[in-house]
């Protein structure tokens, strides 16, 4: 039972809030809100709507990094004209998320903070390397996300963390990397299954790869085999066959409404293979 | 006891208060409390678009959102829209083109096509199809929706 709603407009009273313990961060809500409509999760006594705190919005270059503020919505890596020149890919996922008022509310800290094995802009940062800002009342950390989430909608934050930001390293000469996602229809749909990869593509040969799944595994996992077949390796087609291979053989996805675990794997198996394709033509 | 928080907002234009549940939708706010039953509740989860309002200029599904982040900001329903003249061409078009049948999904169908038409004034067939992809409708077939949203912006400036 909601005993107390906060609406912080500072980082400082907002981590006060979270330290006073039994709190529910809400930021866009759109998972919030019918989660606990439907009784799947419990709202803590006090509601802490962090859409007011300052200094949390939209990206920039800091040092050899770039920074997104975890309440940057998803309308805004679509939009933004800074993303869509550094970090395509983001914008990419978000062109691809939910529809226009979903992505008008929904944050990219709420996407992670769900840790939903198909969140849509998880692949694209893992493929990126990301590493996630925690910040609570006793101080400040840095995970990298490949080893931030643990279970469906289980991280390692702590509930008196908040998610403040994320930072990428600023793409290097060369860099590309892209994402495609699979549902049963282009809107509203929860990804079936999806796929990044990131590289640096330089003399048709690609090095420093980074590969990423989404709904084939608990949490948003790297794909380590594919990304051991393509090192190194010019993209002909035979090594887009290896690396399809290879993701296929690595994914264990499960049965569900959405699709079964065959048909998410040749799934995999073909979205490795265009999006390789997208990475070859940069 | 049950806690409810006090909030002030603009509603179509005008200075609003209310007392709100911190767990109330504000779709069941603008139903319930504040007597504007235009908004519809279609699916509750964010699915289907008829509760569609503005919220500081912003399309966003009132179900999916707290009453209670209302607060400070500029609302607007479809009865916001239907009391500016302004808005005649676009329920003019339609009715004209077809658009409603059963008339449950218009009210978000307007007020979605009245975002999309503030972001793009002169859109194509692809960007009304992309601008109301969060909207469903069980009778038209969206065909002549679009054409109604195509029609209304014509002659605009
Ligand atoms: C109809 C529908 C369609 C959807 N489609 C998609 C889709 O295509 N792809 C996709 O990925 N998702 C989709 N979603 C899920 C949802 O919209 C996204 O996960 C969104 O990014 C959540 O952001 P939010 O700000 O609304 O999160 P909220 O609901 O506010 O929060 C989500 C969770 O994260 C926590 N949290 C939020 N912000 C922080 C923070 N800064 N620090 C710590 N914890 C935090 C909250 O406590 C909560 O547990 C869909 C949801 C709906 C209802
Ligand atoms: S009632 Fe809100 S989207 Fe269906
Ligand atoms: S007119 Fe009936 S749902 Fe659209």
């Amino acid at each position: 039972m909601v005993e107390r709603y906060l609406a912080p407009t500072t980082l400082d009273e907002a981590l006060k809030a979270l330290a006073a313990g039994d709190a529910t961060i809400v930021a866009g809500g759109t998972d919030v809100m019918p989660q606990s409509q439907a009784g799947r999760f419990k709202l803590g006594r006090t509601l802490v709507n962090i859409r007011r705190v300052a200094g949390l919005q939209g990206g920039a270059k800091e040092g050899d990094e770039i920074r997104l503020g975890a309440l940057t919505t998803i309308s805004q890596l679509r939009e933004d004209a800074f993303i869509a020149k550094t970090l395509p890919v983001l914008a990419e996922a978000a062109d691809h998320f939910a529809s226009v008022q979903i992505r008008n509310m929904g944050t990219l800290g709420g996407n992670i903070g769900n840790a939903s094995p198909a969140g849509d802009t998880l692949v694209p940062l893992l493929v990126l390397d990301a590493v996630v800002e925690l910040r609570s009342a006793k101080g400040m950390r840095r995970l990298r996300l490949d080893e931030f989430f643990t279970g469906p909608g289980k991280t390692k934050r702590t509930p008196d963390e908040l998610i403040t930001n994320i930072f990428v390293p600023a793409p290097k000469p060369g860099f590309v990397a892209r994402f495609a996602k699979f549902g049963t229809r282009p809107a509203l749909d929860i990804s079936a299954v999806s796929v990044g990869i990131a590289g640096i593509v330089k003399d048709g040969k690609i090095s420093n790869v980074r590969v990423a799944y989404g709904a084939v595994a608990p949490t948003p996992v790297r794909g380590r085999a594919a990304e051991a077949a393509l090192e190194g390796k010019t993209l002909d087609a035979a090594t887009l066959a290896a690396a399809a291979k290879a993701a296929q053989g690595e994914v264990k996805p499960i049965s569900d409404r959405r699709a079964t675990a065959w048909y998410r794997r040749e799934m995999i198996h073909n979205l490795v293979k265009k999006v390789l394709a997208d990475v070859a033509h940069g | 006891m049950s806690l409810t928080v006090e909030i002030r907002f603009t509603l179509n234009g005008s200075p609003t208060r209310a007392a709100v549940p911190p767990g109330l939708t504000a779709l069941a706010m603008l139903r319930d409390i504040v007597g504007l039953t235009g908004t519809k509740y279609g699916c509750g989860e964010g699915e289907c678009g008829a509760c569609t309002i503005l919220v500081d200029g912003l399309s966003v599904n009132s179900c999916l959102m707290f009453a209670v982040e209302c607060d400070g900001r500029a609302i607007t329903t479809v009865e916001g829209l239907a009391a500016d003249p302004a808005n005649d061409r676009l329920r003019d078009a339609f009715v004209e083109e077809g658009g409603v049948q059963c008339g449950f999904c218009t009210p978000g169908m307007i007020v979605q096509s009245k975002y999309l038409l503030s972001q793009h004034p002169h859109p194509s067939h692809e960007q009304i199809r992309r601008g109301l992809e969060g909207n469903l409708c069980r009778c038209t077939g969206y065909k002549k929706i679009i054409e109604a949203v195509a029609k209304a912006a014509e002659g605009t400036p």
